[in-house]
């Protein structure tokens, strides 16, 4: 284990774990994790944040717990052990949107429990938590959490806005007025296919802005 | 990383299952009475939803009061069934049964207008998974006063759309008896016929959710079909 001297909360190599995850390293658009879920949640705003509030408090969770846990687990049934963790945290999760917020648990259906399976927290507690402390993990956790959920929001605000012709459930589009000029909503937007372009048109403003995350053609 | 023993293996891992089931158990019935709560809501407005009645899920419980005048259960045979509430049968299990042990039930609304409308639910499978509703039947037991639909997982744009005014409001006037025998609803690709009374256009894109919801309206209230005929006016 590292021995370094205590650092402060907010240090810059700290606040790097969780601005990190929001750009070059983001999990989506980088790493090319957790799509499934971000195609599948994407259609309204609504549920698409809840779906990154959830899968933030799982993995900030979770990360803490494997990062306190890390010297007494087996390294022999650490992949249970965070598979164990993991489905815990995604069932309270599941359990507290039933009781709490049952429309959009209604709506994200079979995605909330599909969180266990979700790459990009089973990568951070076994290449980050199980070698970090708690208060590091933690913060990886937020950062990557909100690196997910960021890129779901902006993907599901296209989507909604010009499927739908709202944000947030609010009818943007029929309070402008534009239907009366023979606009009409983008049917297209709705159906899975345009979330994958919409991310894909993210990745590429992203690379043509950083060009250090361009991979070289061999 | 240390190697641990066996020993310490099997004790880390039922301490870990034991605590993750305690908390897990807690969670669960901490929770359990506002989750029944919230579908028993969910419920009520549904059903409100078939006689065109707008309801939240704050005034659910108080509207479904004030509109549902009476609920009960009947058999296939039309004979009305006791000691069984209306509101908590499970069509879905009711389904598995033989038909003739099948509990049918049947809600009783009187509207604004002081009509007395009969509500009866519906369960059926579309493209991906379950659907569902409610038909409210007008006084002479065969006119459709108003529907609602709902599922689990159609496809959103196409089957989903069978939750939508504009699939709903299709239902309304059109009639299940023609001539004196039960017909249905026939749910039409490609138009239905608008002078016919007992066609709805299906839904385009989603011929296999349209098809569901004909076999159910159909299925669903063909089992009723004693019980209508022998009170109808």
């Amino acid at each position: 284990m590292e021995k370094v001297e205590k650092e402060p909360l907010f240090s810059a190599k700290y606040r790097k774990l969780l601005t990190n995850p929001l750009g070059q390293d983001n999990p989506i658009t980088v790493q090319v994790l957790g799509i499934c879920s971000a195609l599948a949640v994407t259609v309204k705003m609504n549920p698409a944040i809840v779906m990154a509030i959830s899968v933030m408090v799982v993995l900030a969770v979770s990360n803490v717990v494997i990062a306190s846990l890390r010297k007494m687990i087996p390294g022999r049934i650490r992949i249970i052990v965070q598979l164990v963790v993991i489905a815990t945290m995604v069932i309270i999760v599941d359990q507290f949107l039933k009781a709490f917020a049952f429309d959009i648990s209604k709506h994200l259906s079979v995605f909330v429990g599909l969180i266990i399976t979700n790459c990009i927290i089973m990568g951070r507690l076994e290449a980050f938590a199980m070698a970090n402390k708690p208060w590091p993990a933690f913060l990886d956790g937020l950062g990557n959490a909100w690196g997910y959920g960021w890129i779901l929001i902006i993907v599901s605000f296209f989507r909604e806005f010009l499927g739908s012709g709202s944000v947030m459930g609010f009818p943007v589009m029929e309070k402008i007025g534009v239907y009366n000029f023979g606009y009409e909503d983008n049917g297209m937007m709705i159906l899975p296919p345009m979330a994958l372009i919409t991310v894909g048109l993210i990745i590429w403003v992203q690379r043509s802005r950083n060009k250090t995350l361009i991979e070289e053609n061999k | 990383m240390k190697d641990f023993s066996n020993r310490y293996i099997m004790v880390f891992s039922v301490v870990m299952i034991v605590s993750v089931a305690i908390l897990l158990s807690l969670t669960a019935l901490l929770l359990q009475p506002r989750q029944e709560k919230n579908v028993e809501v969910e419920k009520k407005m549904n059903i409100l939803s078939s006689i065109n009645v707008t309801s939240t899920k704050a005034d659910a419980v108080e509207l479904y009061d004030r509109y549902i005048t009476e609920s009960y259960v009947i058999n296939i045979e039309g004979e009305h069934l006791e000691g069984v509430d209306a509101f908590t049968v499970g069509l879905r299990a009711e389904q598995k049964k033989p038909l003739a042990e099948q509990y049918l039930p049947v809600f009783i609304a009187v509207d604004d207008r002081g009509d007395t409308l009969h509500i009866l639910p519906l369960e059926g499978k579309g493209l991906w998974g379950p659907i569902w509703g409610y038909v409210a039947l007008k006084e002479d037991l065969s006119t459709i006063d108003g529907v609602t639909f709902d599922h689990k997982g159609e496809t959103p744009g196409l089957g989903a759309e069978i939750n939508t005014t504009a699939f709903e409001s299709q239902f309304l006037d059109k009639s299940l008896y023609r001539d004196g025998k039960f017909v249905g609803i026939k749910v039409v690709k490609g138009g239905a016929d608008p002078q016919s009374r007992h066609e709805v256009d299906a839904i385009s894109g989603g011929t296999i959710t349209s098809k569901g919801l004909e076999a159910m309206v159909y299925d669903g209230l063909i089992k009723y079909e004693k019980y209508l005929s022998k009170n109808r006016k």
